[in-house]
């Protein structure tokens, strides 16, 4: 039930912007995908979920349904003006279940609520999202997390902008769900915190760098390499030869 | 005066299709103003003239023929609209405006060359008495079928709207209930266009709605007030129109404008008042 990459290659118009990757993420492992800006993180999340299609190469999901994955992208792609509470956004976790037209169940609610619980916004769950500071919202998107009940999870940059405290709660929430044998991948930019929590590591300069055990893929050596890679960066390369 | 609401069967007939588009019109207004397609519900009212136009030129004042001119002409400029804004580089905003403005010149033109001053005046402004027992039931069938699609496709239509990345990760079919949302507002414009006018046949959908947006936060809350809003304008509007003898929709856009000034000057949230002079401040 591993998920594994095969010669991936996805990019925008022609342009590759992870290049002839392979390699595999264990069952109920805890991936930081690390690299420079622009050097394919969001990209290869982006293909895992299915919004991209691979230029060349396949993923093999073993099994797992796009309905067992969850996605949490980036900050502020929400439009928090929306005038919904947070339970609303939290209750839409159970769209798998539910889809477009089922009622929602009182265990359904109940479920809702103690992910709120387990992510401190309990308090909140009739408070307009609006009302809510940075922390507060990725605290209540996490628990719409939980509630997805998803194998597999990906998240980008779930971390940024987060204080101490928020990022302390929120990565204890993920190593729950990671004990629980759910799969998660999240890209990372801060890698002290990679270094303390993120058993595995995958480093990506558009192409693969490094790929195993954290202390062995942060090596002095491969964040020179991503570094030298990043800074020869060319807007109009020629056609790849490398057949997939 | 107010017998005159019981006795006149014309005015009944403006009564009840003024209370027709402005109940079916709040909830499709709410949600155009939350997707920040204020503009774009303009445009489609504006672009209904023309194909009315064409349908009075081919047929005369036949109230079905020109809804239907109106229909295809909304749907198109709504379609084509919606492809300018993608596969050109020009802002949405930039290409809206220019759509409106080409069918206002081309709907106006048709009819100043094929039909009388007053024909236009009717047309453009609405004229909410001469709308017959046909269209009355025509405008039935098209705010219950409105009420109960909105309802089918609620939820996933909210999620898509607030949330578009979630529903595609969940693997919902957004763009469906997107085209079907739009197919609503269409259907709705026209169906305003006797009582409101082709000009301002958006009244009803938009201003309640934005007025609405002063006084609550709350997704069903704010289409209530939209509505409610939109029958008191109806009913302040077609009682101004026949005692003052002015067409219907500059009526009640008017009683609407009234209602938006209040709001934006007194209302709860991001109001004049709520701004400059919210009280004191709360406990921390």
């Amino acid at each position: 039930m591993s998920i594994r990459l095969e010669n991936l290659t996805v990019g925008y118009d022609r342009h590759p912007a992870v290049h002839h990757v392979s390699g595999e993420f264990a069952t109920s492992s805890f991936t930081a995908i690390v690299g420079p800006n622009g050097g394919g993180k969001s990209t290869m999340l982006k293909a895992l979920v299915g919004f991209l299609r691979p230029m060349s190469g396949y993923i093999d999901f073993g099994g797992i349904t796009q309905q067992q994955i969850a996605y949490l992208p980036q900050q502020s792609e929400v439009d928090r003006s929306f005038p919904l509470s947070v339970m609303d956004v939290v209750l839409l976790g159970h769209w798998g279940k539910t889809g477009a037209f089922s009622p929602v169940s009182r265990a359904q609610y109940d479920s809702a609520m103690s992910a709120l619980e387990k992510t401190g916004m309990a308090a909140f769950a009739e408070r307009p999202i609006s009302a809510l500071s940075t922390g507060q919202w990725q605290r209540v998107l996490f628990a719409r997390l939980l509630v997805q009940d998803a194998k597999l999870l990906l998240l980008d940059e779930p971390f940024a902008a987060m204080d101490g405290r928020t990022t302390h709660d929120l990565m204890h929430v993920l190593q729950d769900m990671q004990a629980e044998g759910r799969t998660v991948i999240a890209v990372m930019h801060d890698l002290p915190l990679v270094r303390e929590h993120f058993p595995h590591s995958l480093m990506l300069a558009r192409e693969l760098v490094g790929w195993g055990a954290t202390h062995d893929v942060l090596c002095d050596e491969n964040l020179a390499k991503a570094a030298h890679i990043a800074s020869h960066w060319v807007e109009h390369a020629a056609e790849c030869e490398m057949v997939s | 005066m107010i017998e005159s609401f019981f006795m006149d069967p014309a005015l009944k007939r403006a009564l009840v299709s003024a209370l027709l588009v402005s109940v079916s019109g709040a909830p499709l207004g709410v949600l155009l103003v939350l997707r920040r397609m204020s503009l774009m519900g303009d445009v489609i009212a504006h672009a209904i003239l023309p194909g009315t136009a064409a349908g009075f030129i081919l047929a005369g004042l036949s109230m079905p023929i020109m809804g239907l001119g109106g229909l295809i002409a909304g749907l198109l400029v709504a379609t084509v609209a919606g492809i300018a804004t993608r596969f050109t580089a020009i802002r949405e905003d930039a290409s809206l405006a220019t759509f409106y403005l080409l069918a206002v010149a081309v709907g106006i033109l048709m009819l100043s060359l094929h039909g009388s001053a007053e024909d236009l005046e009717d047309i453009l402004f609405g004229d909410a008495e001469a709308v017959d027992n046909e269209l009355l039931v025509i405008m039935a069938a098209v705010s219950s079928f409105t009420i109960f699609m909105l309802a089918v496709i609620f939820r996933p239509l909210v999620v898509e709207s607030f949330d578009p990345q979630f529903m595609k990760s969940v693997g919902g079919r957004g763009g469906v209930y997107h085209i079907l949302f739009m197919l609503l507002v269409v259907l709705n414009m026209v169906e305003g266009y006797r009582t409101l006018g082709t000009l301002m046949a958006s009244g009803l959908m938009l201003i309640p709605a934005v007025a609405a947006q002063f006084w609550t936060r709350r997704l069903a809350v704010l289409i209530g007030v939209a509505a409610v809003t939109g029958v008191f304008a109806s009913i302040a509007g077609i009682f101004l129109a026949h005692n003052v003898q002015i067409p219907s929709g500059p009526a009640i856009v008017l009683i609407l404008g009234l209602i938006y000034i209040v709001s934006a000057l007194f209302g709860k949230h991001g109001s004049v008042r709520s701004r400059y002079f919210p009280g004191r401040h709360l406990k921390a």
